[in-house]
């Protein structure tokens, strides 16, 4: 218990210049730009890192391309709450003495696709049990479990499109979100959305619509950490790891064991609470992975914030703002902040989200957010899923 | 059959007795003496670590289950380009194991109430088809009982 609280802290924390559509930028480019990023947030040097973290890149392969030869490397990549994962691998690394300043990088060019590999192999158990059933990405085996959850509790597609609007509300608060007003008229899409608009958009693969779907983006984002005793000497204010937690359940969302609860989510989320020593009531922001808008619901549920079966009439509470709009459960002015950057589903999704969830608790906890600044983050969580429900990643971050 | 376009599986070693079976029109699946328990995907052993005897055999299994779980793909994925929308569904097996496969269905919405919460095909009885859609492959998919 508390073993790694207060330990080791986030100092830098980036994305990429841009998100969204750069042909210009390969795979490994995005890494070493929100690498360069994330250092100069914390006012270090790359010739300051000596632990390299990444997911969808061999690390040796980041290491080459960035020109150092790091003493402690992880590569763990499960997807996309993989930097959750590798936060709890830092603190430990950190802690063991293996490094002493860790670089987690994330890059992924999802959208225009430079130097992303080829197709995978037929022989794979996905590719013999999965694959030959017309599955095709993420739309048609993220949203496997959902009808099943419907059966089960009732759950409606108003209930989850509900998730949608209030995450667009807060990305129109972010300049850099890539459906927010900031960057796309309503013409093209963008700005506020109502419930009804997404079940009234284009079906994708039922129960998902495309505004149940997040956008497909390039870009990457990177962060640094470094041990408490360090923490202070840098130009932001640290962020501590208060706790941390990871598993894996399944990898084919066929052989998901309860296609209603995420044991991986559990696990995982049980974990974090219990080496912070703090419980869902202790949490005053959350970032919950959203590739769909069901996938946030889950963790609600999951995560004790909402109890199980109960999501869909959590996050379909609304109330009446002063000036007669309406305000979401989990949207701006909503009594549970959660996606305040605007989420996988309206600010990037790069097809691994994880470290932007990452980043946004980290500006949410410094106080940096601007207009969509939460009053009084002293507490957030950052969750996500590896693979569709299949791993767990879960963080609570604090400030000083 | 030679301009089939969906995905082909390839069978590893331990997978072959399953592949085999589809093209002889039977559903083998490995089950374990020990706990008697079926499994699936097909693996050498029993996947129940609290037993992972590597004494397994292929037995042919019933070919009945239900519904457990599904989309409706409107998405023109191979070798569905022209055929959606269409079912991907995960059968719950009478002897246990739960399997992806597709549902064919007249109407793939028949039924569904899409602005609540629609899951009508949860829970119907289904039985295998062997849909051979190469001189090679045989695929598993399922149709109402």
């Amino acid at each position: 218990m508390d073993q790694i609280r207060h330990k080791v802290a986030i100092v830098g924390a980036a994305e990429t210049d841009d998100l969204g559509t750069m042909p210009g930028m390969s795979r490994l480019a995005l890494h070493a730009q929100s690498a360069r990023n994330a250092l100069d947030d914390a006012g270090l040097k790359l010739s300051d890192v000596d632990g390299l973290l990444c997911a969808g890149a061999i690390p040796n392969e980041v290491a080459e391309y960035l020109g150092i030869q790091p003493r402690y490397i992880d590569g763990t990549s499960v997807g996309g709450c993989s930097f959750m994962i590798h936060v709890r691998h830092a603190v430990a690394a950190i802690m063991a003495g293996y490094c002493d300043v860790a670089l987690i990088t994330h890059g992924e060019s999802g959208k225009s696709r430079v130097d992303m590999g080829g197709r995978p192999g037929r022989q794979s158990p996905g590719a013999q049990f999965e694959a030959p059933f017309a599955i095709g990405g993420a739309p048609t085996t993220f949203s496997i479990p959902v009808l099943r959850h419907f059966h089960e509790y009732g759950t409606t597609k108003l209930q989850l499109a509900h998730i949608a609007a209030a995450t667009r509300a807060w990305a129109n608060l972010n300049p850099m979100a890539m459906m927010g007003s900031h960057r796309r008229t309503p013409e093209r899409g963008g700005g506020p959305i109502t419930p009804e608009d997404v079940l009234n958009s284009r079906m994708i693969c039922y129960p998902f619509n495309l505004l149940d779907c997040c956008v497909v983006a390039d870009g990457g984002g990177a962060l640094v950490l470094v041990s408490e005793e360090r923490a202070r000497d840098f130009p932001k204010p640290p962020v501590y790891v208060l706790g941390a937690g990871e598993a894996a359940s399944h990898w084919m969302v066929s052989q998901m064991p309860d296609h209603t609860t995420a044991d991986a989510y559990t696990i995982s989320g049980n974990a974090a609470y219990r080496s912070a020593g703090l419980g869902p009531e202790d949490i005053d922001h959350v970032m919950f992975y959203d590739a769909f808008t069901f996938t946030p619901l889950m963790a609600a549920e999951d995560l004790g914030f909402a109890p199980k079966g109960e999501g869909g009439p959590f996050f379909a509470e609304t109330k009446t703002g002063a000036d007669g709009e309406v305000i979401y459960k989990s949207g701006p002015g909503g009594d549970f902040p959660m996606n305040t950057n605007g989420g996988g589903l309206s600010y990037c999704h790069t097809g691994m989200y994880g470290m932007f969830a990452i980043i946004e608790s980290v500006r949410q906890l410094r106080g940096e957010c601007g207009e969509r600044q939460v009053p009084g983050v002293n507490v957030s969580m950052a969750h996500g899923p590896g693979g569709m429900f299949a791993s767990g990643g879960t963080l609570i971050l604090g400030r000083e | 059959m030679a301009d089939y376009t969906g995905a082909l599986p390839q069978a590893t070693p331990e997978s072959q007795p399953y592949w085999d079976g589809l093209k002889e029109g039977k559903l083998m699946l490995p089950y374990c003496g020990p706990c008697d328990k079926w499994h699936f995907y097909p693996r050498p052993f029993c996947p129940d670590p609290g037993c992972f005897s590597w004494d397994v055999e292929f037995k042919q299994a019933s070919g009945r289950g239900t519904v457990y779980t599904y989309v409706i793909s409107s998405l023109p994925i191979p070798p569905m380009e022209e055929s959606a929308p269409y079912i991907i569904a995960v059968v719950e097996l009478e002897e246990g194991p739960r399997m992806m496969t597709n549902l064919i269905v007249d109407d793939p919405y028949a039924g569904e109430d899409l602005r609540s919460h629609g899951s009508h095909w949860v829970g119907h009885a289904v039985e295998i088809v062997f849909d051979e859609v190469t001189d090679e492959v045989t695929l598993p998919k399922f149709k109402l009982v």
